[in-house]
């Protein structure tokens, strides 16, 4: 037998397979459009559905009428919020935030009030899409209009119209006794904050704020569902955690897990926006109705008015040095747009503020606010970025007043491990400090630059995650490998998972496939996001390899007639390393075809719980060109850099950390709702909703920095959300550098860069 | 449900005949702006008649020193015509800003021209130019200044039955440049907050003899800025008479405030880009440093 390998010996060494750039699993399918979205999907005698939204921003619902509807040729089903069966407030916890499954249902189908303009209120099936969308139209809905509130500050005044009257403050002691829009309130820190600042030698105060933004997924959310007489039933879509989609599902139809069977099609980006449900239910309803299967598909306007934009802010920093550059207290208050329903942005937003600074004295709160938008959901490193933003540029201004460069002002601050978290809890092997070394040898931290040009940085970090995982390694009869994961690869992951299996396993990466299962064939998965699957999925690929290893190591043993632990695992080989038969081998491809007659099929499973997951950190270095005259920034120059543990397939690992920094640089600069003083949104589509396009950008710099994790076999850390972080902050200060004006309000869009240059209009 | 016809003639005597015929139907060249607005629910034509199958719609000819530019010729194909790219780089570089590549192999000058939209890249830099198009209906064929095109946003002084056959483009005047320029937020896929198109002639040493200044974004139609030419001609395009067509373009800017822009930023782009695309027409124009 092979010395027992555990989870906590890492030892660096040379890997055959982690750290290459095989090709991923799904790419050829993916590049020539064989691969199966969700808007992709038929099922035969499958109707086409349509949804009626809300054309106000907050309204009682009076009346629904849908007489004129049903009676239309070609319509089979119409379902409305009273189709739901009366819920019980249970708050479940499916990956990146938690929801009350009352308002989860309520979401995806309003039943008394209307939240937001492009709430959903009612919906139809029918044979074509056309007659569907007809039949949409000729329900009638009847409103009372109520008075709506879109802006933080506004939705927290005295008078303001609330929202739910049965939401009172959370982590408020004693609990409120009026409801309130502040749905939450998160504090962490400790220390005089007051007193220090007061004797700090520099301080910096600043007020930051942005509107919400949009994950902006090119892939709209689609469904198919399917409820079958006997009530059992399957849903295809895409998601990152089809296992979520099934809770949800099942939680708001009251129906048993077992019985819904969800089948994960390709995600088109998620970006942490498909961690939640808003068509299963209401797909179900209507094939239960009609049935029939039953397709429900957004249009992009659906998806810009009625799902999870990431909140917007107000933010106040103040933040204290010592004139040696040392930090010594830093406050930070801020309020996050929850939108329709309490979200939970805020408690992340606490923990990714000032942690990776040692700071003696903090205060860090975090007030989730409800208002008449679209519910908030998870955006890449949720609730991070827009603290970020100001804590950054409060430290990049703060480094200006001091007179010390700001690599040097945050290297000498820099937390490292054992240092506490704003939590307290001490930080583990975190390779921030890396980051910051690596961005001063980089050629471009000292590369000149050119006439309006500047030269901003910035640094951030997420948490990442572990969690739940099962993964089922089973040998086939010739030899290769089955990984089979309940993951949604939303970055990469299978070619990452095949990479662990053959690294474990010796065998060449090509024996390995790896294929997500449906819930109904593999253990409870949880969401693919929180940057966990590489870790945690990864842990469990791992663990059950190993397990294959041995149960083959006693097969051939049993084979040879030797005892178990003289046969060893040697580069995907048994080898007998003791006895008459020493020296003998077999390989996998010899003894696979035989193994299911003699003892069974070899299939290991691992359910795991993964634990010792780290943090991830990055700086980013940003130039821009500003144009003075008109407020154009052109991003000239762009690396970003982070530790990530250990890059398993660097191809994909760089590939994430440039779509991070693209999307923080497309909300830095031109990304924002726009609404309309009747409170519906103005920009609901790609053409005003401004992402970033190819030509807006440099090719960004990835630099893999690897502190590998001692808690997982390979080092890995997770590395999804990190780049995001530091992007608004990074664009901010180069335009400050570039400008001498400091923008502290999202988007830098030429119009507003315009008139910070050009103060007289 | 309402369904619609399609047709695809082979002579503009047909297309006239069906586009009468049905004040609801529409002519569809490139589609890129039809089929979007159709799909959207804005339009809900009775009938679709594509022109794009009738000989000369497609592609650039040249009548003397001039050039024919069928109404169905995309944007992409007029880069690839040498000689009408170097005459008039301005109108070709506008009509190929307009949407992304994929757009512009299909989109023509012509629809951008008849969705009359204030923001069309194409249309300053044709005002600019002097172009004229070629419009066939019920009473024949006349020919008209681009500008008399559009009347306000979406709606043209076209008849019913008529529809835009060729835009004309007259010789490059010796000594002549054009250049025109657009302000979006982003780079590409972009709508313009303001186009600026100028086209100029400088005489052997230097002094700009005529000048068209048409701007788009700033009203409710694209406008040919007579003042701001003015402004130009007799001088050498020094400062002052830069500075002078700037203050005439932001004169004749009458813009909205919407979530492309507001006015103010409007007006001051209007005048840098005005500026701006004369400096690069007068390059073009054989301008000495």
């Amino acid at each position: 037998m092979n010395a027992p390998e555990t989870m906590k010996q890492f030892r660096p060494k040379e890997f055959r397979h982690v750290g290459t750039r095989p090709v991923r699993p799904d790419g050829v399918d993916k590049v020539t459009g064989r691969a199966l979205y969700g808007p992709d999907f038929k099922a035969p005698g499958m109707l086409w559905g349509a949804i009626v939204r809300s054309p106000h921003p907050h309204a009682r619902i009076v009346s629904i009428d849908t007489k004129k509807a049903e009676s239309l040729p070609g319509v089979k089903a119409v379902a409305t919020g009273k189709d739901f069966p009366t819920l019980q407030s249970l708050v479940m916890h499916v990956g990146e935030g938690a929801s009350d499954i009352v308002h989860v249902a309520r979401n995806c189908l309003a039943l008394d009030k209307v939240l937001y303009e492009g709430h959903a209120v009612a919906a139809v099936a029918a044979t074509t899409p056309e007659i569907a969308r007809e039949a949409a139209g000729l329900i009638a809905v009847e409103y009372e209009e109520l008075p709506f509130v879109l802006g933080l500050e506004e939705a927290l005044a005295e008078g303001a119209p609330l929202l739910h009257d049965d939401v009172f403050t959370k982590g408020v002691d004693p609990k409120p006794d009026k409801p309130s829009n502040a749905s939450m309130r998160v504090e962490m820190g400790g220390g005089d904050v007051e007193g220090a600042l007061a004797g700090a030698a520099v301080t910096v105060t600043g007020r930051y704020t942005m509107e919400p933004v949009h994950q902006g997924y090119i892939e709209p959310h689609a469904c198919v569902a399917s409820w079958g007489g006997d009530g059992q039933a399957q849903i295809w879509c895409s998601s990152q955690g089809h296992f979520a989609v099934r809770s949800l599902t099942a939680s708001v139809l009251a129906l048993p897990q077992a019985d819904i069977r969800v089948m994960p099609l390709e995600i088109g980006g998620g970006f942490g926006g498909k961690t939640t449900i808003y068509l299963e239910p209401v797909a179900m309803i209507l094939s239960k109705k009609s049935g029939r299967p039953v397709r429900l598909a957004m249009t992009r306007e659906e998806v810009f008015r009625a799902t999870g934009p990431a909140p917007g802010a107000v933010i106040d920093v103040r933040i204290g040095a010592d004139a040696d550059g040392t930090l010594v207290a830093a406050d930070v208050e801020f309020k996050y747009h929850s939108g329709a329903y309490p979200a939970v942005d805020a408690g992340a937003g606490v923990a990714s503020a000032i942690g990776h600074y040692k700071i003696a004295n903090t205060r860090v709160v975090g007030t989730e606010v409800l208002c008449n938008r679209p519910a908030a959901k998870a955006y890449r490193a949720p609730g991070a970025p827009q603290v970020n933003f100001a804590v950054e540029s409060a430290v990049d201004e703060l480094a200006g007043k001091l007179g010390i460069d700001p690599l040097e002002l945050r290297l000498k601050n820099a937390a490292v491990e054992g240092d506490p978290q704003t939590s307290g809890v001490p930080w583990g092997r975190i390779g921030w400090v890396e980051c910051l070394e690596a961005a001063k040898a980089h050629p471009h931290w000292s590369a000149p630059l050119g006439p309006n040009q500047g030269r901003g940085l910035a640094g951030g970090y997420w948490g990442n995650y572990g969690g739940p995982s099962t993964v089922v390694v089973s040998l086939t009869e010739d030899g290769t490998f089955t990984v089979t994961t309940g993951s949604p690869d939303i970055g990469g992951s299978r070619a990452a998972m095949a990479i662990m299996a053959a690294e474990t396993l010796g065998v060449p990466y090509e024996q390995v496939r790896c294929v997500i299962a449906d819930t109904s064939s593999i253990g409870f998965s949880m969401v693919t996001g929180g940057s966990r699957t590489t870790f945690a999925t990864g842990k469990a690929v791992v663990e059950a390899a190993r397990e294959v290893k041995q149960v083959l190591c006693s097969r051939a043993a049993k084979m040879w007639n030797v005892a178990e632990d003289a046969v060893e695992w040697q580069d995907g080989e048994m080898v007998c390393t003791a006895g008459e038969k020493e020296g003998t081998r077999i390989t996998v491809a010899q003894i696979a075809p035989r193994v299911a007659f003699m003892s069974g099929p070899v299939s290991c499973v691992a359910g795991i719980n993964a634990a010792g997951w780290l943090p991830g950190f990055g700086l980013h270095i940003c130039d821009t060109e500003v144009d003075t005259e008109t407020g154009h920034v052109k991003i000239v120059r762009y690396t970003a850099i982070q530790d990530v543990g250990t890059a398993i397939h660097p191809d994909y690992v760089e590939g994430q950390i440039q779509g991070g920094a693209v999307q923080g640089i497309g909300w830095a600069l031109n990304e924002t709702y726009i609404y309309g003083e009747n409170g519906k949104l103005d920009n609901p589509g790609f053409l005003d909703y401004r992402m970033p396009v190819a030509s807006d950008l440099p090719m960004i710099d990835a630099v893999v920095v690897e502190v590998p994790n001692p808690d997982h076999p390979y080092g890995v850390k997770g590395v999804g959300e990190v780049p995001i972080v530091p992007p608004l902050a990074a664009v901010a200060n180069a335009i400050h550098a570039a400008t001498g004006k400091r923008l502290n309000s999202l988007p830098m869009s030429p119009d507003r860069v315009y008139a910070a240059l050009h103060p007289e209009g | 449900m309402p369904s619609t016809a399609f047709h695809a003639p082979d002579s503009v005597e047909d297309v006239v005949a069906l586009l009468a015929a049905d004040p609801t139907a529409r002519p569809l060249g490139g589609g890129t702006d039809l089929i979007v607005q159709m799909r959207s629910g804005r339009l809900a034509p009775g009938s679709v008649v594509d022109f794009k199958r009738i000989a000369g719609m497609t592609g650039v000819r040249r009548e003397g020193d001039g050039f024919v530019i069928g109404a169905a010729t995309p944007c992409t194909a007029l880069k690839a015509d040498a000689a009408l790219a170097a005459a008039w780089p301005g109108v070709v570089e506008a009509a190929n800003l307009i949407g992304s590549v994929q757009v512009r192999n299909r989109a023509t000058m012509a629809g951008n021209l008849c969705n009359a939209s204030p923001a069309a890249d194409s249309v300053p830099a044709l005002i600019a130019a002097g172009a004229t198009c070629v419009v066939a209906g019920p009473s024949g064929k006349r020919e008209v200044p681009v500008q008399e095109i559009p009347v306000a946003p979406g709606k043209t002084s076209l008849a019913p039955g008529e529809f835009v056959v060729e835009i004309r483009l007259p010789a490059r005047p010796e000594g002549g440049g054009d250049a025109y320029l657009r302000s979006t937020p982003r780079t590409e896929m972009d709508i313009a907050v303001v186009g600026a198109g100028v086209s100029l002639v400088l005489d052997a040493d230097g002094t700009c003899t005529s000048a068209r200044v048409a701007l788009g974004a700033v009203g409710p139609t694209v406008v040919l800025v007579e003042e701001a030419g003015k402004a130009l001609v007799g001088t050498k395009l020094d400062d002052d008479a830069l500075a002078a067509m700037s203050r005439a373009v932001q004169a004749a800017s009458n813009p909205i405030d919407d979530k492309r822009g507001s006015v103010s930023y409007r007006k001051a782009m209007a005048g840098v880009l005005a500026r701006r695309a004369a400096l690069i027409a007068a390059t073009r124009a054989g301008a000495k440093a």
